[in-house]
């Protein structure tokens, strides 16, 4: 169990806000298809949402919150709703990414396009997420005994 | 049947989605066995290679191949193209890819210990860029896939020689930005005058303003970036370490690959975006000519003074580029010809080469050729491999070197510059005296200490993959009539005649 460095301010204003900003991250990514945002800004706003918090709480709490193997699977069912969403229009007889050959709504292909586009989004926010916290888990030094950053033990 | 026909309808797309989906895939796969993923990556790479043999002969019965991405009209929406010039190479990447993935187990395995999954991800996102580079026809798009290949080469070297590997890998990455940087703004320029990214689109529009100076820095741009990206002499100092510090599998697959592609980038770009009237009219292939000419020599005699048998290769690979840029800069049938038969040839010996220097270096640790002494005897059937791709790379008669080098020679003379065939010759006996050491090392050691040295083959997935490519190097050696006559000569002429995306 990891000794906590940082003040209590800040560790309690950064448990309040990562719920908001990973609900901002959800609003910008399914804003998407009739806004400015998309799938990459709310993915990179949702890892940074992760990263703040295994900054704070040290990278030991970080990995409970997202493990390695759910960043690898997160990272690979993203592009895999993308593609599939690609593959679902082939399936319809339409070309790849041609969302409105989805008979989901016969009447209105325009609607099937935008809800498709928000999946695709929706997946590309999932991929971009998890390699931006896999990112920053790939290049923070190793844990010490303690779960401790090595050479925080000095700093107040 | 309605399923089946999904899949035939859409090949050209599939040739770069499959390998994308399985790239990401993999991480799964390997989390669930991590032996898997080797497996993983083979059946890929044989339903991508299926595919393009697939696509190949359909535009060799019926011609070109248009695919709309998202149903989009060309000019507005992404268009993929396959015509002969893409078809074939992107068989070559296929095909390549299929044999080093065939090899790479047991060479991975032992080179980069505990990244496997990682390395098979990494492997498959750099097929998806090398292909999507191959087939696409919208020039932004050819961009961003350029960066899936290079970010993923980058990757790729920097998991070989521990600290070696890193540093190449970012000379390489420093190199390989500015050369994207060059082709970014080439784009941009030409998007700023014609409006329009499609390549057909912008062959049709460039000539009414081939005077201006915004086209012609473009068209600079575009040289100087890709004569970065292929390794053209002066601009190759990243090249050697690169190939000689990633791992053994990579090596291969991006010496094999990666220049070919940016070559095939570089002809798609002069011939079909601009046309071989204006690039020959701005002296563009007369200083691709030259400089090609240059990198054979300069190539060769970098190759002489190496001992490491995989910075050789990388000098010969720099020698080789030349070889497949003289041929198309003397823009004639037969010039051209040769270059694209050189760029298959190439892709065989070469990716043979690299795949023997592994084999010798996971059995032996050694890279060095003055320690080769005796190996003839350990690994018998490797250094024949190696035999067969050297005499090849030489250019000895019955062999694939021979064929494309005879092409080269003729197209010079039927250009009239003598000196290239001078050229030619030269850099020819050049290969004799690098290839010659190790032939002098592998076969004719001391006899007492061959005497003890017992037989250790490489395993047999790398044994493979190496006698196929050797076989392919004679078999196209004496039976390369059918691909010249109904690829790269038709080829030729419809790159020079119409000039055009067909």
């Amino acid at each position: 169990m990891s000794r906590i460095q940082e003040s209590v301010i800040i560790r309690t204003v950064v448990r309040i806000m990562v719920p908001f900003i990973e609900l901002f991250a959800l609003y910008v990514i399914m804003h998407g298809s009739s806004g400015p945002g998309g799938g990459f800004q709310g993915g990179v706003i949702f890892g940074a949402a992760i990263i703040l918090y295994a900054m704070i709480y040290g990278i030991a709490e970080g990995k409970k919150k997202m493990s390695d193997a759910l960043d690898k699977i997160l990272a690979s069912t993203g592009l895999t709703i993308y593609a599939g969403t690609g593959l679902l229009c082939l399936f319809f007889g339409g070309m790849f990414l041609q969302y409105g050959a989805v008979p989901l709504l016969p009447d209105n292909p325009a609607k099937v396009a935008a809800l498709l586009i928000d999946l695709v989004e929706i997946g590309i926010g999932t991929t971009v997420a998890a390699v931006m916290i896999s990112l920053f888990f790939d290049v923070s030094p190793p844990e010490s005994e303690e779960g401790e950053l090595p050479g925080y033990e000095g700093v107040d | 049947m309605a399923g089946f026909e999904i899949i035939t309808n859409n090949l050209p797309v599939f040739a770069v989605v499959v390998p994308l989906i399985a790239g990401f895939l993999t991480p799964i796969v390997g989390w669930i066995d991590r032996r898997l993923p080797w497996y993983w990556v083979m059946l890929a790479m044989f339903v991508v290679l299926l595919i393009t043999l697939s696509n190949l002969v359909t535009v060799i019965n019926s011609g070109t191949i248009h695919y709309k991405l998202g149903g989009w009209d060309p000019p507005f929406g992404i268009e993929y193209v396959i015509d002969l010039l893409n078809g074939f190479v992107c068989l070559i990447i296929a095909f390549i890819g299929f044999m080093v993935s065939i090899y790479s187990v047991e060479s991975v395995k032992k080179e980069v210990p505990g990244k496997t999954t990682q390395f098979y991800s990494v492997f498959l996102l750099l097929i998806t860029g090398l292909m999507g580079m191959t087939i696409t026809g919208d020039i932004f798009n050819f961009y961003v896939f350029l960066e899936i290949s290079s970010l993923t080469a980058y990757a790729l070297i920097a998991m070989g020689d521990r600290g070696d590997g890193v540093v190449a890998s970012f000379n390489y990455l420093i190199m390989g930005t500015v050369a994207a940087s060059f082709i970014l703004l080439g784009i941009g320029y030409l998007y700023a005058v014609t409006g329009t990214l499609n390549m057909a689109d912008m062959q049709n529009l460039l000539p009414s303003i081939y005077e201006s100076k915004v086209v012609l820095a473009a068209l600079a741009f575009f040289m100087a970036g890709f004569s970065i990206k292929v390794g053209l002499f002066p601009l190759h100092a990243w090249l050697p370490d690169a190939y000689t510090h990633a791992p053994s599998t990579a090596s291969a697959l991006i010496a094999g690959l990666m220049t070919k592609v940016g070559v095939y980038a570089m002809i798609r770009f002069m011939f079909c975006v601009f046309t071989p009237a204006f690039v020959i009219d701005v002296n563009m292939t007369e200083i691709l000519t030259w400089a090609a000419a240059l990198a054979i020599i300069v190539g060769s005699v970098l190759a002489i003074a190496q001992s490491d048998i995989k910075r050789m290769l990388a000098y010969s690979s720099i020698s080789q580029i030349g070889y497949i840029l003289l041929g198309f800069g003397l823009v004639n049938v037969i010039g051209i010809t040769g270059g694209l038969l050189h760029i298959m040839n190439h892709a065989l010996m070469k990716c043979a080469l690299f795949l023997v220097a592994g084999a010798v270096f996971y059995k032996t640790d050694i890279r060095n050729i003055y320690q080769f002494q005796g190996l003839g005897k350990k690994m018998p059937v490797t250094t024949t491999v190696f035999l067969i791709a050297a005499l090849s790379m030489i250019g000895v008669p019955g062999t694939v070197g021979f064929t494309s080098k005879w092409y080269l020679a003729l197209g010079s003379i039927v250009a009239d510059q003598w000196i290239f065939v001078a050229v030619i010759l030269v850099s020819s006996l050049l290969n004799i005296v690098y290839f010659w050491r190790i032939f002098d090392n592998i076969w004719f050691g001391h006899p007492h200490e061959i005497e003890n040295i017992k037989r250790d083959e490489a395993p047999l997935t790398m044994l493979i993959p190496m006698v196929i490519l050797a076989i392919l190097c004679v078999y196209f050696g004496f039976f390369s009539g059918y691909p010249i006559e109904h690829i790269f000569e038709p080829l030729a002429k419809t790159l020079l005649g119409l000039g055009g995306v067909p």
